[in-house]
C-alpha cells in the first residue's frame, strides 16, 4: 500500500496546488502568473503496484533525477508532478486520462508502460490539440503507427524497432529455419511478426509460429513441439517471470545448446541473475545495453546508483530520456509551454545527444531513430557485441504524419 | 506428431497434472470439508514459493527450506482460520468470497513489502539437476521427482482420508456436521486441522514448484483459476475427483496447445463446460 499512498499524497498535494493556482489565476492576469514563474504540471500515468511497478518507478526516478540535474526547472519555471497509479488496467485508462488532462489540466501527460492503455490514451489525446502526452515505454506499433497524433511523442521504442534487427540477425548467422514463440497480447505479437519478417527479409523461413495465452508459463508442451520440429533457431519474445521461466525451461529441455535461442533484449533484461546459466551467451537486439562505452552511459549509472541504491535498466534510460525531452522543450519555448504548437515543433526538431542511449532524433512519426544494439549474457551481464542497426526507423505503418 | 513425441507429451500431460493436483486437492479439501470457497488458496501458493526462496537464500537448501517452511505454513494457516475464516462458518458464501479475496490483496501485499517487486529463481537441488535424453529432447529429472513427491502426497492423502481416525473425523464433518458434532467430535478443531493442512498444501506446491516456475509476483493468480476448473471437473469436495481432474486438465492443456493452438486458451473451460452438461455435479461430486 506505501506506493499507492505516495502516489495519493503527491496527488492530493497536486490537487492543493491546483485549487491554489486556480484561486490566484482569478484575480492575477494569466501573463503575470507566467512571470511570477507558476509551475509546469507534468501527469504522470504509470504503474506503481503489481508486476510492473518496477518499470513506472525505474522511469519516474529516472526522469525526475534527469531535471533535478537541470536545476529542477524547465524553462526557468519549477515543476508540479501529479502522479496517478496506472494499475496497469486498461478499463481505468480512460478514466485516469481524463482526470489528468480535464480536473488537473495538466502541461504534459507521461505514460504509459502498457500497450493497451497507450492506445485508449491515445484514442483520446488524438482528439486533443493540448497537453502533449510522451510515452516512456509502451512499444505498440500503433501509437506512432495508425494512431499517431501531432502531440504524441515516444522516447522508448516501438515492437517493430527492437525484434526486427533479432530477426535479421538470426539469418545473418546462417540460420535458414526457425520457431517463432511468444504470448498472444499485443507486444508479443507485435515482436514476433517482427522478428519473422526480418528473418524473412533474409531468406529464412519461419516453419512454426507459436502464440501462448497471456500470462501462461506452462512451456513443457510447445518445448517439446520445438524439439520435434528441430528448426535451425528459435526466437522468443517474453518479459519479465515468464522470460526467466521459458529460458530456464529451455535450458532444462536440453534445447539451449542444440538450437540457438534469439528474442529481442527483453527476453533477457534484468533477468540475468534469475536466469542464470539459462541466459548464458543468448544474443538479442535492443536499444541499449548496459555497458554502452560512452561518457553519458557512464554518468548516468553512477548518478543513478548513488541516488536510489540500484542499478539503472532500459527502462530508466527511457525515463531519463523523458527528463531530457521535457528540459529541451520548454528551454526551446522559454517556459511559455502554454504554446502547444511551439512546444510540438521545437520536440519535433529535437534530437537527444546526451541520451545513455547513445544520441537519438525524432522521427516524422513521433517515436526515436536510434540505434539497436547487439548484446550477449556473459557472467550473468549484457555483454556489448556491436550495432545490430545503425540509427533505425519504425517504419510507421499507416501514421499520416510519416 | 510421432509416436515418440506423443509419449512424450503424454507425459508433459501427466507431469503437469501432478502439479496441479497438488494445489486443488488443497483447495477441494478446504471446500469440501468446511464449505468455505477459499480464494486465496493461490495466494498460499505464492506464499510458500517466496518462502522457499527466502529459506533457500539462508540455509543454501531447498530441503531444509521445505522443511523449516512447511511448519510456517501449517502455522499460517492456522492463524488465519482462527483469527478470520471462523468468525464466517455460519454465513453465506458471499462473505467468504470477499474475506478470502481481501485475503489476496493483504497477502499481495505483504509479499510486495517483504520481498518486492522482483522475480527470482531457487536452483534445482544439485543431484537431481540433470536431464535424461528423451526422443529429440532431454527430460528434466527434477520434473520427475515432483511428479513422484505428488504421487507420494496423493498416495498419503488417500491412506489419512481413508484408513485414519482423524480422516473418519474428516468424513463425518464433510458428510454432516450437526450430526458428526451431536456425535462428540470437535467440529471446530477439525476444521481449523483441514484448513492448516490445505494452506500447508499450497505452500507445500509452492515450494516444490519454485525451481521450476521462478518466483514472481501474482504467480498464484493463475494457478487458483486452474486449481478451481479442476475441482469443478472432478467435483467439489472429492479429492478423488481432484485427482481425476488434474489428469484431465494436465492432458487437455498439452495436447490443446500442440493441436489446436489457435484454441489452446479454451480447451480446458471447454472440458469443463463439457463435464457439467453431461453431469452437473462434476465427475466424483455429490449431486446436491
Amino acid at each position: 500500500m506505501s506506493k499507492n499512498n505516495k502516489s495519493r499524497r503527491n496527488f492530493i498535494a497536486g490537487a492543493a496546488a491546483t485549487t491554489g493556482l486556480v484561486a490566484a489565476s482569478s484575480f492575477i492576469p494569466t501573463r503575470f502568473a507566467i512571470g511570477a514563474k507558476a509551475p509546469i504540471k507534468v501527469g504522470i500515468l504509470l504503474p506503481y503496484s503489481g508486476t510492473y511497478a518496477m518499470l513506472g518507478n525505474s522511469i519516474t526516478n529516472a526522469m525526475k533525477m534527469r531535471i533535478e540535474q537541470a536545476g529542477g526547472k524547465m524553462g526557468g519555471r519549477p515543476i508540479d508532478y501529479i502522479a496517478v497509479d496506472s494499475e496497469m488496467s486498461v478499463p481505468k485508462a480512460p478514466q485516469n486520462t481524463n482526470k489528468l488532462i480535464k480536473k488537473e489540466k495538466v502541461d504534459f501527460l507521461v505514460g504509459p508502460v502498457h500497450s493497451g492503455i497507450a492506445a485508449a490514451m491515445a484514442k483520446i489525446m488524438g482528439q486533443l490539440k493540448s497537453p502533449i502526452m510522451i510515452v516512456p515505454n509502451a512499444g505498440s506499433n500503433a501509437v506512432t503507427g495508425p494512431l499517431c497524433a501531432p502531440n504524441i511523442f515516444r522516447t522508448s521504442f516501438s515492437n517493430w524497432q527492437p525484434a526486427f534487427p533479432g530477426g535479421v540477425l538470426m539469418a545473418k548467422e546462417g540460420h535458414k529455419t526457425c520457431v517463432t514463440i511468444s504470448w498472444k497480447y499485443g507486444a508479443g505479437i507485435q515482436m514476433m511478426a517482427a522478428g519473422r519478417d526480418g528473418f524473412a527479409t533474409m531468406g529464412g523461413k519461419s516453419v512454426k509460429d507459436i502464440l501462448l495465452p497471456f500470462p501462461n508459463v506452462e512451456f513443457q508442451a510447445h518445448l517439446s513441439e520445438i524439439a520435434s520440429l528441430n528448426p535451425d533457431c528459435v526466437f522468443a519474445f517474453f518479459s519479465g517471470g515468464g522470460a526467466t521461466k521459458f529460458l530456464k525451461d529451455y535450458e532444462a529441455a536440453g534445447l539451449k545448446d542444440k538450437i540457438p535461442l534469439y528474442g529481442p533484449g527483453f527476453l533477457t533484461e534484468g533477468v540475468e541473475k534469475a536466469a542464470g546459466s539459462a541466459a548464458e551467451g543468448i544474443k538479442t537486439t535492443l536499444h541499449y545495453a548496459s555497458n554502452l562505452d560512452n561518457r553519458e552511459n557512464e554518468k548516468f549509472r553512477a548518478d543513478y546508483n548513488s541516488a536510489f541504491g540500484s542499478n539503472p535498466n532500459v527502462f530508466s534510460v527511457q525515463g531519463y530520456d523523458t527528463g531530457s525531452l521535457l528540459l529541451q522543450a520548454a528551454a526551446a519555448v522559454g517556459g511559455d509551454v502554454e504554446s502547444t504548437a511551439d512546444v510540438i515543433s521545437a520536440m519535433e526538431s529535437s534530437s537527444i545527444p546526451d541520451s545513455p542511449r547513445g544520441p537519438w532524433s525524432m522521427s516524422k512519426a513521433h517515436n526515436p531513430i536510434q540505434n539497436i544494439y547487439l548484446r550477449q549474457v556473459e557472467n550473468g551481464e549484457q555483454k556489448l557485441l556491436g550495432i545490430a542497426a545503425e540509427a533505425l526507423e519504425d517504419p510507421a505503418d499507416g501514421c499520416k504524419m510519416a | 506428431m510421432d509416436f515418440a513425441t506423443f509419449l512424450i507429451q503424454i507425459l508433459n500431460g501427466v507431469q503437469y497434472g501432478f502439479t496441479l493436483f497438488l494445489v486443488a486437492s488443497g483447495l477441494t479439501l478446504i471446500f469440501g470439508i468446511m464449505g468455505i470457497i477459499n480464494l486465496a488458496h493461490g495466494a498460499f501458493y505464492m506464499i510458500g514459493a517466496y518462502l522457499s526462496f527466502w529459506l533457500f537464500g539462508m540455509s543454501n537448501s531447498l530441503w531444509v527450506a521445505i522443511l523449516v517452511g512447511l511448519p510456517i505454513m501449517v502455522i499460517f494457516g492456522y492463524a488465519i482460520e482462527r483469527l478470520a475464516i471462523s468468525f464466517l462458518y455460519k454465513r453465506d458464501h458471499l462473505y467468504q468470497v470477499l474475506l478470502t479475496y481481501g485475503l489476496i490483496l493483504i497477502l499481495n501485499e505483504m509479499q510486495k513489502i517483504l520481498w518486492g517487486s522482483d522475480f527470482y529463481s531457487v536452483p534445482v537441488p544439485e543431484f537431481l539437476s540433470a536431464s535424461i535424453p528423451m526422443g529429440n529432447q532431454e527430460y528434466p529429472v527434477y520434473r520427475l521427482f515432483v511428479s513422484l513427491v505428488c504421487m507420494i502426497v496423493a498416495a498419503g492423502m488417500y491412506v489419512v482420508i481413508g484408513k485414519t481416525k482423524l480422516g473418519m473425523m474428516i468424513r463425518a464433518g464433510a458428510t454432516n456436521r450437526e450430526m458428526a458434532q451431536a456425535l462428540g467430535i470437535n467440529i471446530s478443531r477439525v476444521f481449523a486441522i483441514v484448513f492448516s493442512l490445505g494452506a500447508a498444501l499450497a505452500g507445500f506446491s509452492g515450494m516444490i514448484d519454485a525451481p521450476l516456475s521462478s518466483v514472481y509476483p501474482g504467480m498464484g493468480d493463475f494457478i487458483l483459476i486452474i486449481s478451481f476448473v479442476v475441482i469443478v471437473i472432478g467435483g467439489i469436495g472429492s479429492v478423488k475427483g481432484a485427482f481425476v481432474g488434474a489428469m484431465l486438465v494436465g492432458l487437455a492443456d498439452t495436447f490443446g496447445k500442440v493441436l489446436v493452438p489457435e484454441f489452446s486458451s479454451m480447451v480446458i473451460y471447454a472440458l469443463m463446460a463439457l463435464v457439467l452438461l453431461w453431469r452437473p455435479q462434476g465427475l466424483f461430486g455429490r449431486p446436491s
